[in-house]
């Protein structure tokens, strides 16, 4: 399912995010990348450097935003200038879909900057897709909605994790950002089966893919972003590929950000699954 | 329990401040047990309790906003001290938490909030006052807007009785008791050497000199314009009387009532203001600071 009305008909292959740490390596070697994530909120402003180094990359490369605060789930409205801002982002950088989190993160109007669980209820996922709706038909671009990590469960859950993912993209309709790292940490904070959350997942649905490494505590997994992929998301980033075939994936490393090509090498170890499911899908 | 009453018990939990070691309260804000408030609407597991999980929120949230701001105001940080540094940084958040999507704007209240509040200014209040515009304005002409410069044909027969000019919106204009640029540049400077240089006796040495450096800073008053040349932030010194120009064309006054208004009791001599008007201009131009107003 490498193309489909989630991402715009697009056949993306491998990307890494980019981070103002490689600005220079990019811009002066012109390393050969099929695509960057941007994190929207980064680029939302007025004028000056960010936008001037944004449009050097968009002259070379293809960009796909990726938002952190649009909080599909918060109970709050959505913020206009929010939307307004992002809209313009958007025409500058024609991207193809644009992604933020399936998670609330603010209330009455104050901003945790956080990623926040969502209580997996029927009312949740009515609000979260009304929203989700809201956005694509302001914006007129696919939205995507990226499944979290996450640390606490709610008593008034009604549903898993996954169940809730479906009954939103259903509800609005939407696609799926599928975070395998994510599914990970969350399995072994919440200990669940992560197989069983990728093999529910509604393939069609799916368009694009993160991967990431993260740091292991005592009691918990923190979604880190500061390592490289462990075996355990491999495996399961492979399962998920075998399902829902060759995607758009992306490797996120946000924290003691290694060297670009470091990133970039590890962000090219998913050719090997996307290869494999490409030889099975031919055979 | 409703999605918008779950939100407000949980943001309400995650925004309470940390204790002096860094962990959640026992006490909520309501000064319910937070054990008990958690336990409410948060499942333990085989792991952890529901204080503890609602507890990595409860950390995550103070340390994501203490380093953003700790990011954006690294002078007020060596202007105050670590500990006193601190100690502002969470009564502001507490008193004015995010209300935008990005953090960027998370300092955006300083200033008006540090001049309610001295004692956390404490001895160096006005110096922490101008280091905090000083940074603030640093932040605005990084990303602020930028429209079409003026160009010479644009004012082919203008009036300046009637010629109204617009600064670029970028351009940030800071009248200062104290040469908090220097200071502000020095520490930016220090922190760059920090990065290279991870040895504790090196950081501590800079510290100390970092210290000195503010104990000696003396008041005098500045004009600073803060602007961008090529994407990067500079800080340009000014003399009185073209900030009172710059001032003024920046509330909207014609050309004619900004340049009467700079010289009013100024010392420049009469016969060379026409040639600083004429030189201060071409600068001014040169640095791409005007466009045409929309009034």
């Amino acid at each position: 399912m490498p193309a489909n009305r989630f991402n715009n008909f697009t056949d993306y292959g491998i990307g890494i995010g980019l981070r103002a740490t490689h600005y220079d390596h990019i811009l002066t070697r012109k390393p050969v990348v099929d695509w960057f994530e941007i994190i929207s909120e980064n680029f939302m402003v007025d004028g000056g450097r960010p936008l001037e180094i944004l449009d050097r990359i968009l002259e070379q490369y293809r960009v796909v935003q990726h938002g952190v605060s649009m909080y599909f789930g918060s109970a709050d409205k959505i913020d206009r200038e929010h939307l307004r801002r992002l809209k313009t982002l958007v025409k500058r950088t024609k991207t193809p879909w644009v992604s933020d989190h399936l998670c609330w993160g603010s209330v009455d109007g104050r901003y945790t900057h956080d990623l926040l669980p969502m209580p997996y209820t029927f009312e949740a996922a009515k609000v979260t897709a009304q929203k989700v709706r809201e956005v694509r038909d302001f914006l007129e671009v696919p939205v995507v909605v990226e499944n979290v990590s996450s640390y606490a469960e709610f008593h008034v859950s009604e549903m898993t994790e996954w169940e809730f993912l479906n009954e939103v993209v259903e509800r609005a309709d939407c696609g799926i950002l599928l975070d395998v790292n994510n599914i990970y940490v969350s399995s072994q904070n919440h200990s669940f089966d992560p197989q069983r959350y990728v093999d529910s997942i509604p393939a069609e649905r799916v368009a694009q893919m993160h991967i990431a490494g993260h740091s292991k505590y005592r009691k918990y997994i923190l979604d880190t972003h500061d390592h490289p992929v462990i075996d355990p998301v491999w495996k399961l980033y492979d399962r998920a590929i075998q399902r829902i075939g060759h995607t758009a994936t992306l490797l996120e490393w946000d924290d003691s950000i290694p060297s670009f090509n470091e990133v970039h090498d590890e962000a090219l170890k998913a050719n090997k699954f996307l290869a494999s499911s490409a030889l099975a899908t031919a055979v | 329990m409703k999605l918008l009453a779950l939100q407000r018990r949980m943001a309400q939990a995650v925004m309470t401040p940390l204790t002096p070691s860094e962990r959640m309260r026992n006490v909520s804000p309501r000064g319910r047990s937070m054990r008990a408030e958690a336990a409410s609407f948060i499942k333990p597991n085989d792991r952890l309790t529901s204080f503890e999980r609602l507890e990595i929120y409860n950390r995550q949230y103070w340390f994501r906003i203490f380093s953003a701001l700790a990011e954006d105001f690294p002078g007020l940080r060596a202007v105050l001290g670590d500990r006193s540094f601190d100690a502002l940084s969470k009564a502001y958040l507490c008193d004015c938490p995010s209300t935008s999507f990005t953090l960027r704007n998370l300092g955006g209240k300083l200033e008006g909030w540090l001049r309610k509040h001295p004692r956390y200014g404490g001895t160096r209040q006005k110096l922490a006052i101008d280091m905090v515009r000083l940074e603030w304005a640093d932040i605005e002409a990084f990303d602020g807007a930028s429209v079409p410069a003026l160009k010479t044909e644009d004012l082919a027969g203008a009036n300046p009785a009637t010629l109204r000019l617009r600064l670029q919106p970028y351009v940030q204009l800071l009248d200062l008791r104290y040469p908090v640029d220097d200071l502000l540049l020095a520490v930016k400077g220090k922190n760059k050497d920090d990065e290279d240089f991870a040895s504790n006796a090196f950081n501590e040495k800079h510290r100390r000199k970092r210290v000195a450096a503010v104990a000696r800073l003396k008041p005098a008053d500045i004009f600073l314009v803060v602007h961008r040349v090529d994407t990067w932030v500079y800080f340009r010194r000014v003399e009185r009387e073209e900030f009172t120009i710059l001032s003024a064309l920046r509330a909207g006054k014609t050309l004619g009532r900004s340049i009467d208004a700079a010289f009013r009791g100024s010392s420049i001599p009469v016969e060379e203001r026409a040639q600083n008007v004429a030189q201060w201009f071409h600068n001014w131009a040169a640095l791409g600071w005007f466009c045409l107003s929309e009034k």
